[in-house]
């Protein structure tokens, strides 16, 4: 094929491939099963299956609208909030399903923190959007132990040496890049096991791009992370995993260097490759 | 109690609030259905509705509403032919022409017209209006049906107005454009193009007028005078649904005597005529922006 | 197209273009002189106001009560009688008519019984306030024996601006950005906690202009509170919820109805500090909006 035509793949190639095999041994953090998901009688997802792994930092990437998005949100359940939604099929965490009935959302949510694409502080001071997240959950008795898992927060998220003098400052009188790292602080705070993360960068410049990549480096040493991204070389440089998705299906999942390298569907390797999307 | 047993009372709560609203309408109908009943248990229904007299307070009492359902009518046509040509005319302007400038005085006038007492209106049409206008018509009576309905129809202008300019303001740019590019003049777009295109939601604003003007009560309770009359002379004095329902209850009328119900009955009227009116006027306005949106 | 020939008219319609622009412009003459006429009717009613009544402003005035001598009356039993009712009516409407807001806005979502109370709202929002004053008298005052009380004709004003609450509290609501809410039920908040802690501390501002707004009209409503059976002559402020009582606009309406024209020069003065009160309210209204704004702008 010349690199003049542009073939969009059509549906049917998409019937005859196989989904890539993944070392399934050892323990699995999320696990969705066969997931469905419809908006209304619309279907966004269809028969996704990936099992993703603790301590790693997971990348979904693929076209505007393939349903990356959207798959993020079941995982702490965030579509609920979007009226005529509906789940069928399981998604486990740490082998629980998290769409059987009797689940407390709430505390899903706990523990299944997210980072939004545009940063979203709360019109309050740095400290009290920080402190949010701790009170509504009874997190934190004394005064000086909610100023302690405050600043710890804001040390973990690489903002401490920023703010320390401005706590008591409003969160919007703050940079692009320290609102969006003040949100990742916001929801460390509560001490989630997964952190997902929507497109966190694609809002922000270069150089608050790397610090947010450098910061998931270092986090995925103790937490889960999932990063939905439409930036193919920060899905390469940030990620161990990395899942492709497209029109609502899971169509690789594989380690990063083996799905930017030596992609086993035609469709990755098209999509990788810049052929389309 | 847990966090959910909270959240659930809460949500109970909130939602018992809201109801109150329909028992709010449940109470209006309730009330006025029950004295009503009462009143015609007395007065038989085709006397009410059909009779020309009304002069419940005598001797020998009539209970026939025309007069009054008259007077209000009288009233509020007066009102109309005011406010519903200059309201739509200032609605077109404002939609079509307006600069910035101008748009800046003239929408405070507005909400400044539109947020007068309804009791300083009738002050202005009893002392200043009606004096002025017998002037020019010497046989003007003090209480009219003439000078409360040009107030009238002052008062309700800014609600024209305002809502026909929403009306004008949802059809879409792309129909305008489309008759510009055919050399028409601002006027023949805005006349012909843009009020066809808004008609429902003009529509839906002058009907809502009309009820305004229906249901107003302080203006012709000063200015229009107490004398229930079935005439359509501006000149002399008339008693509106309104107007007599303050009368009585101004007056000293125990409770649960006829007298006493034929407000009830008067108030049954006024609410079924302003209560069609509102539907309308709401349907109307859905249709349009189901057209639009 | 050669380029140096004058664009003319020519063909069908020709003839007709300057006439067009003749009706263009008469359009907006009549337009603008409606609009002055608006504008003179305005100012004459002020100054007509202001000429007949000023001469009676005093302190006298506003500390006096009733008298059957136009000179020696005053208003002081129906400023204080109208602060009172004004305020117990906020206490009535502003918790019911807040909750019920949240719970339409928050909850309700399309569910038929939220669209019906919805449907049923923007209807109460146009029945005239007369009405409400027969509801308040059958209701309130009979049935629930309150007497021709403040409590009674509070609870008739609380009725009629409920609706006018309701809708601009929605409003106020609407206005707060999704992102909020989501970055609130994303840490594990609940809905109420997320509407308490997020949600009305920034939609506050607009909800109290609306309040405002609102209360501004029932301070010049007459009809249902006559309706109700405030009185029309006293010599005293009222001290209780079950006191008897007037308000200002019921005694400018009395003064009014008089046939003597002293008595029309207090009426006048009175008006004028129901003005001043709007005007105050109104102010308080843009102050906070304005400020809203500065703040939402972040």
């Amino acid at each position: 094929m010349s690199a003049t035509t542009r073939s969009i793949p059509s549906l049917g190639d998409l019937t005859a491939s196989r989904q890539a095999s993944v070392e399934t041994d050892g323990p699995c953090k999320i696990e969705a099963d066969r997931l469905n998901f419809f908006y209304g009688e619309t279907r966004a997802l269809q028969d996704i299956s990936i099992k993703i792994k603790p301590h790693l930092v997971t990348a979904f990437i693929g076209p505007s609208g393939c349903g990356k998005s959207t798959f993020l949100r079941t995982l702490n359940r965030m579509n609920d909030i979007i009226p005529g939604t509906r789940a069928e099929g399981k998604v486990l965490i740490d082998g629980s399903d998290i769409y059987s009935s009797g689940v407390d959302v709430v505390q899903l949510r706990r523990r299944v923190g997210m980072v939004f694409q545009k940063s979203n502080p709360f019109p309050k001071s740095v400290f009290e959007n920080i402190a949010y997240g701790l009170r509504i959950n009874g997190m934190a008795g004394s005064k000086s132990e909610l100023a302690a898992r405050v600043e710890e927060s804001l040390k973990q998220a690489a903002l401490w040496d920023e703010v320390k003098d401005r706590l008591h400052d409003s969160a919007l009188a703050t940079s692009g890049g320290q609102q969006q790292r003040l949100c990742i602080a916001r929801a460390l705070a509560v001490r989630p096991d997964i952190l997902l993360m929507d497109e966190p960068a694609s809002a922000l410049d270069p150089i608050a791009t790397q610090r947010i990549e450098e910061l998931v480096y270092d986090l995925k040493k103790k937490y889960t992370i999932v990063i939905v991204t439409h930036n193919m070389q920060q899905a390469a440089r940030v990620s161990d995993y990395t899942a492709f998705f497209w029109l609502g299906r899971l169509v690789e999942y594989d380690r990063t260097d083996r799905i930017f390298t030596a992609p086993t569907q035609k469709l990755t390797e098209d999509y990788v490759t810049g052929r389309f999307g | 109690m847990t966090r959910r047993g909270f959240e659930v009372v809460i949500e109970w709560g909130l939602f018992l609030c809201a109801l109150l609203s329909i028992g709010t309408t449940v109470g209006i109908i309730g009330v006025l259905t029950a004295e009503t009943i009462g009143f015609l248990e007395e007065v038989p229904i085709l006397e009410f509705v059909f009779g020309t007299e009304w002069t419940p307070l005598f001797a020998m009492p009539h209970f026939g509403v025309l007069p009054l359902i008259m007077g209000t009518v009288l009233v509020s046509t007066i009102a109309m032919l005011v406010a519903l040509p200059m309201g739509l005319l200032t609605a077109i302007y404002l939609s079509e022409y307006s600069s910035e400038g101008l748009r800046r005085v003239v929408k405070p006038v507005l909400e400044l017209l539109a947020g007068i007492p309804t009791v300083v209106y009738g002050y202005f049409a009893l002392l200043f209006v009606t004096p002025l206008l017998q002037q020019f018509i010497p046989s003007l009576s003090g209480f009219n049906a003439l000078g409360p309905g040009i107030v009238m129809g002052i008062m309700i202008l800014p609600l024209v107005s305002s809502l026909a300019e929403d009306a004008m303001r949802g059809v879409p740019r792309g129909l305008r454009e489309g008759s510009y590019a055919l050399g028409a003049t601002r006027m023949q777009t805005s006349l012909r193009v843009v009020v066809p295109a808004a008609f429902s939601g003009i529509t839906a604003a002058f009907i809502l007028a009309i009820s305004r003007a229906i249901g107003e009560t302080m203006i012709v309770a000063i200015a229009a005078g107490q004398q229930p009359r079935l005439t359509f002379d501006p000149t002399v004095p008339v008693e509106t649904m309104t107007a007599y329902i303050v009368q009585i209850s101004l007056g000293d009328t125990p409770q649960g005597t006829l007298e006493y119900r034929t407000i009830f009955a008067v108030g049954m009227l006024l609410f079924i005529g302003t209560f069609g009116l509102n539907i309308v006027s709401t349907w109307l306005r859905e249709r349009y922006r189901e057209e639009y949106a | 197209m050669s380029g140096t020939a004058p664009l003319t008219f020519e063909g069908e319609g020709a003839s007709r273009i300057a006439w067009r622009r003749r009706f263009d412009v008469l359009f907006q003459v009549v337009a603008l002189l409606v609009m002055v006429v608006a504008l003179i009717c305005l100012g004459t009613l002020l100054w007509d106001v202001i000429s007949d009544g000023s001469g009676r402003l005093s302190w006298q005035f506003i500390t006096g009560f009733s008298s059957r001598r136009a000179s020696q009356a005053g208003i002081w039993h129906a400023l204080t009688g109208s602060l009172f009712v004004i305020i117990v009516t906020a206490v009535l409407a502003v918790p019911v008519g807040v909750a019920a807001a949240i719970y339409l806005e928050e909850y309700g979502g399309r569910s038929v019984v939220a669209r019906i109370i919805e449907l049923n709202i923007t209807n109460l929002a146009a029945v005239p306030s007369i009405i409400y004053g027969l509801l308040g008298l059958g209701l309130f005052v009979r049935m629930m024996g309150m007497g021709r009380s403040v409590l009674a004709g509070a609870a008739t004003l609380a009725l009629l601006v409920l609706p006018v609450v309701i809708l601009s509290t929605r409003e106020a609501l609407r206005a707060v950005p999704r992102s909020l809410r989501e970055g609130s039920y994303a840490l594990g908040a609940t809905q109420w906690q997320t509407i308490w802690h997020q949600v009305l501390p920034v939609a506050a501002p607009g909800i109290m202009t609306g309040l405002i707004l609102a209360l501004s009209r029932a301070i010049g409503e007459t009809a249902p509170l006559i309706t109700i059976g405030a009185v029309t002559f006293a010599t005293f402020a009222p001290d209780s919820v079950w006191s008897p009582f007037t308000v200002l606009p019921i005694q400018i309406f009395n003064w009014v109805s008089r046939p003597q024209t002293d008595f029309h020069a207090n009426a006048a003065a009175g008006i004028l500090v129901l003005v001043a009160l709007l005007l105050s309210m109104n102010a308080a209204a843009i102050w906070l909006r304005d400020r809203y704004q500065k703040r939402g702008m972040a």
